[in-house]
């Protein structure tokens, strides 16, 4: 089975907070990661692998520092990466992201299966994955919890819904977005380090990928950002002050009274 | 692209400062803009002296003029239709009214029963209906298909869904082979002065808010995040009509099949819909500072919330989690014990009705969303409110 | 401080460190309550390539020396003993085959044990056979194509989590020391079987087993080495992993210093955090200077160690004395910062206290290092 891998890099979440004075993005020691969602797709690239055999590539949209988490996914058991970056993708929103990883996916061969984190931490928008799969034709199901099993040409997923959960078949080939719940994924191993130290990464440009150029980055984006703002605050609130006993008084009065009238 | 005239630019390093990106820089005294650029104009609004300009190529646009009405996809599973369609119906009745246009509900299904008249009733004036047995259970090629094929139809100008588990799977599909715009869990939507629809959700992490705009491509497509928007009244005598829809069976056949549906609501936590939610973060430092919120939350019959960092802490379960990557839950009463008030915990709770924040730092964000505060020492204060509560129940 | 570590030493150290961060440390305590085998922990180090730095790159492994092992173990000792010593267990388990064993034997076991997908364990003490191995009562008797064992040998680390045991037994009673031979069981062989769990006072996660032998019989061929050599071989074991054991010294030190500044900086009495008392204060100090020169003598003896192989005895034993030394006292006196707190089980510190014990007690007691100190300086000095 030949299984490709769709990474992004993104700031830790865990770092990220508003600086209320300049009502900006703090970013001092943000560390940029995978993208967590990836990680269990990854994860299960490579326990598939070693289960069915085959091949793992993973592949990652973005500046040339998106390099160090390719070479992150070499140390956790992946075969191949590549990088797909060109000042000519900047700017994509999901439409222009999926032509251009779908070119790129083109680009690396035949595929059996895709696999995507359900979102990315940093955009949230869980879109990639379904458009993707429609740019390379390919059946999808997304918000997959585990996969049960093979069947010659036929996957059996259960995939997180609402209420509950259903259990599917998808044709292959086909793209599956994962939920964390779908496995542990592992840490790298000291081959995996040695391997991917020594790596040597390609990187797919524009031209290389045979790519439109007005359906890449800005220029093939529907959608517009014109407008980023801090969230508003609320205007009018009380603290409670005082003497430690008269505090807790006033809010066992609120919290009692609030849950009351609930 | 980004252009920066660096005749204008006097280096002064209001774009760097105000970027939220980490795009731009002042270099030998001048701005120098880098990949992670996301164009999102914040640093052009900034400027003092004009140095910035975002260029977008002129390409000739779709006709525009071509798309007209408010669509609304409602969600309908297991006999039931989706809260957040009515919470659809809800806003697409201001959208289509601002636009003067219809508000039209797209049913797909097995067999649609009285559901078309309860979407009537719910606000819309046309509900197009597609029965068909290859309906019954949600896949994403027969319900792509059929909603791809109705939208190029009938030439809508919007398609709400919502940001459900459906609605997040299957409309990224509809977007992409309509080679049309998709904004992802939107909090808010407004008709602007331009007559396009403005699109405002949380982005990078929910940390700031981002209104987001499809120009030159129809329809304008969205998923809208549940319990946000509010639903009209029901009226079981408002009018409408029911178009009867056929998609072609070839559109309807599925390459993924649904081999059984396993509902797990008994299990289910029941967070969103709670009255009162006490949540607990990493104020509480441990597990058993976390058994606090607990027991305040049985005190006050509500439901047990946690910020993301309470979770991965492994205090207690993912079900429990509030916030962007979380549940929404707009409660009565939201108490929130050591939280410091992330955007992307704040959003998931900042609609609840009155909101009681409890942290040691004066400064946290949560008290910008808060009705009442109290700056202080949760292990002194805990244990003491819930004493307090006791006597007051005995 | 600096050690100067190679890029690959220090790529070896940082991978320790995530997954002893992210993967010991929160699960500690659950395991030291429940006293289970840390299996998804260990499972996790072998996915890592952890089981394969100790085998010889011919069979499957890294290859890596014993500084390396150290500095591995060091930081998965940082986290938690107990489930370090489930680790190291195997890699004492394995030195026997390492150190003894025939190319066959080698190659029948060390791949599995490389990938963790086998686990080891290494049988020597007996009820009246401990520091004085000649004490020896377990038998092994040639009858036919295969040995027959008979005994039982005592507190077993790995008992019952191991697919193979390296057992050592007399197989010439008339011998003495010359007498025993050392011989690969595996799990299933029939005539084996392990005892229950014993309830020990720290490491409590570690399996730690009797394992008898009631006419357990195994192929001809399982046999360590040449007959007659089962002494050289465990001795040549000992000296090998002892600066493990001293790792794992440094590695717990390290920890109860960072429990104890980091509580001393937060802990406010008479208005003024408690470091900031001289009596605290020089506590602090003295753990941190012990716990140096400990790392600092583990890491001088592991380098001689893969210098000079055939020189090992004096500084495995010398490594292995001061460092577990250290550790007990260094986290006798973290528990002392901590106080109330560091004596509550809310608090890490109590557990690395019962856990520093056992490393002054196995792979031979700090009494019976000093022995061999002794009579090496006495060997040195003729």
């Amino acid at each position: 089975m030949r299984i490709v891998v769709c990474i992004k890099q993104v700031p830790d979440a865990k770092d990220v907070r508003l600086d209320p004075v300049t009502n900006t993005l703090s970013r001092e020691g943000v560390k940029s990661v995978i993208n967590p969602y990836d990680r269990h797709a990854m994860e299960e690239g490579v326990r598939l692998k070693e289960l069915y055999g085959g091949t793992v590539t993973v592949v990652s949209m973005g500046p040339p520092q998106a390099q160090a988490i390719l070479r992150e996914a070499i140390s956790c058991g992946v075969d191949d990466a590549i990088l797909v970056s060109d000042r000519a993708f900047a700017g994509a929103d999901t439409l222009a992201t999926t032509y251009t990883l779908s070119q790129a996916i083109k680009k690396t061969g035949e595929v059996d299966l895709v696999l995507c984190g359900k979102q990315a931490t940093d955009g949230d928008t869980a879109q990639v994955g379904p458009g993707l799969a429609v740019r390379l034709g390919m059946p999808y199901v997304t918000c997959v919890k585990k996969i049960t099993g093979v069947k010659g040409q036929v996957l059996s997923v259960e995939r997180m819904m609402d209420d509950g959960y259903d259990e599917v078949e998808v044709d292959l080939p086909a793209l599956l977005t994962v939920v964390k719940e779908i496995n542990v994924p592992r840490f790298p191993s000291i081959r995996g380090l040695r391997k991917a130290k020594a790596f040597d990464i390609p990187s797919y440009t524009a031209a290389d990928i045979d790519a439109d150029p007005d359906q890449l980055g800005l220029g093939g984006s529907p959608t517009w950002v014109v407008k980023v703002f801090p969230p508003e605050a609320k205007g009018d609130r009380t603290m409670l002050e005082g003497s430690l006993d008269e505090i807790v008084e006033k809010l066992a009065e609120i919290l009692s009274d609030s849950a009351h009238g609930a | 692209m980004l252009i920066i005239d660096t005749e204008a630019c006097i280096g002064c390093g209001l774009c760097e400062d105000n970027c939220p990106f980490d795009a731009i820089h002042v270099e030998d005294g001048k701005a120098v803009v880098n990949d992670s650029c996301t164009l999102c104009g914040t640093c052009v609004d900034h400027c003092e002296v004009e140095a910035l300009s975002i260029a977008r190529d002129e390409k000739e646009g779709i006709d525009l003029a071509a798309w007209s009405g408010i669509w609304v996809y409602a969600e309908y599973r297991n006999g039931k239709v989706a809260q957040v369609t009515n919470e659809l119906l809800g806003v697409g009745t201001d959208l289509a009214a601002q636009r003067g246009v219809e508000l039209a509900a797209v049913l797909l299904c097995g067999e649609a029963g009285d559901i078309p008249q309860q979407l009537i009733a719910a606000g819309a004036h046309k509900v197009y209906v597609v029965e068909d047995p290859a309906l019954t259970n949600f896949t994403d090629d027969s319900y792509g298909n059929a909603m791809e094929d109705l939208a190029n139809k009938y030439k809508p100008e919007v398609i709400l869904a919502g940001a459900t588990a459906i609605g997040r799977s299957f409309i990224p599909r509809v977007a992409t082979s309509l080679k049309t715009g998709l904004t992802a869990d939107c909090t808010d939507l407004a008709i602007g002065e331009d007559g396009h629809l403005h699109q405002t959700r949380p982005a990078f992490g929910g940390n700031i808010m981002a209104t987001i705009m499809c120009p030159k491509h129809r329809p304008q497509m969205s998923t809208v995040r549940p319990m946000v928007m509010k639903a009209n009244i029901p009226d079981a005598n408002r009018q409408g009509e029911v178009i009867s829809e056929a998609i072609a069976p070839e559109r309807l056949k599925s390459r993924a099949r649904v081999v059984r549906s396993v509902l797990s609501e008994g299990e289910q936590l029941n967070l969103s819909e709670a009255d009162v939610v006490v949540s607990g973060g990493r104020g509480l430092d441990n597990p058993e500072g976390f058994k606090l919120v607990e027991e305040l939350a049985s005190l006050l019959d509500g439901a047990v919330g946690a910020t993301r960092a309470a979770v991965d802490s492994g205090w207690i379960g993912y079900p429990h989690q509030v916030g962007q990557t979380g549940k929404t839950v707009a409660s009565k009463l939201y108490v929130a014990c050591g939280i410091s008030g992330a955007i992307q915990h704040v959003i998931g709770m900042k609609s609840s009705e009155t909101i009681v924040a409890i942290n040691r730092d004066p400064k946290a964000a949560i008290f910008d969303v808060a009705d009442y505060g109290v700056v202080g020492d949760l292990f002194e204060i805990l244990p003491r409110v819930i004493e307090k509560l006791k006597e007051r129940r005995s | 401080m600096d050690h100067f570590l190679t890029e690959d030493q220090q790529m070896i150290v940082d991978l320790a460190r995530q997954i002893t961060d992210e993967l010991v440390i929160p699960n500690r305590a659950r395991y030291d309550e429940t006293e289970e085998y840390p299996l998804d922990i260990v499972e996790a180090l072998a996915k890592s390539d952890f089981f394969a730095l100790f085998v010889p790159v011919e069979y499957g492994g890294l290859g890596g020396g014993c500084y390396d092992l150290v500095l591995a173990l060091e930081q998965i000792g940082r986290g938690c003993v107990g489930i370090a010593t489930a680790y190291a267990a195997s890699a004492l388990g394995a030195y026997p085959i390492v150190v003894g064993g025939s190319h066959e034997l080698k190659s029948k076991y060390l791949p599995d044990i490389a990938t963790g997908k086998k686990r080891a364990a290494f049988a020597l003490t007996e009820s009246n056979a401990g520091s004085d191995a000649g004490g020896i009562q377990t038998t092994a008797v040639l009858d036919g194509d295969e040995w027959v064992l008979n005994g039982t040998k005592q507190w077993i680390t790995n008992g019952g989590q191991a697919h193979l045991y390296t057992v050592i037994a007399i197989t010439d009673p008339s011998k003495g020391a010359r007498g025993a031979s050392m011989f690969v069981v595996e799990a299933d062989d029939p005539g084996f079987s392990c005892g229950p769990k014993e309830k020990k006072m720290g490491i409590r996660c570690s399996a730690t087993t009797e394992l008898i032998f009631r006419d357990c019989r195994i192929p001809k061929d399982r046999m360590i080495g040449r007959q007659g050599t089962g002494f050289i071989t465990v001795m040549k074991t000992l000296d090998k992993s002892r600066p493990g054991i001293a790792s794992l010294g440094i590695g717990l030190a390290q920890a109860a210093v960072d429990e104890s500044v980091t509580y001393a900086k937060g802990r406010y009495q008479f208005g003024k955090p408690i470091i900031a008392f001289q009596a605290v204060q020089h506590m602090l100090a003295d753990m941190a200077i012990e716990t140096e020169a400990a790392r600092a003598l583990v890491y001088v003896a592991a380098r001689h160690i893969d210098a000079h192989p055939k020189d090992m005895s004096k500084a495995s034993a010398m490594c292995k004395v001061k460092a577990t030394d250290v550790a007990m006292k260094v986290t006798v006196d973290a528990v002392q910062v901590l106080a109330g707190y560091g004596y509550m089980r809310e608090y890490p510190v109590e557990k690395m206290m019962r856990d520093a014990k056992i490393l002054q007690i196995y792979e031979g007691t700090n009494q019976i290092q000093r022995n061999v100190v002794g009579q090496e300086l006495n060997k040195e000095y003729t």
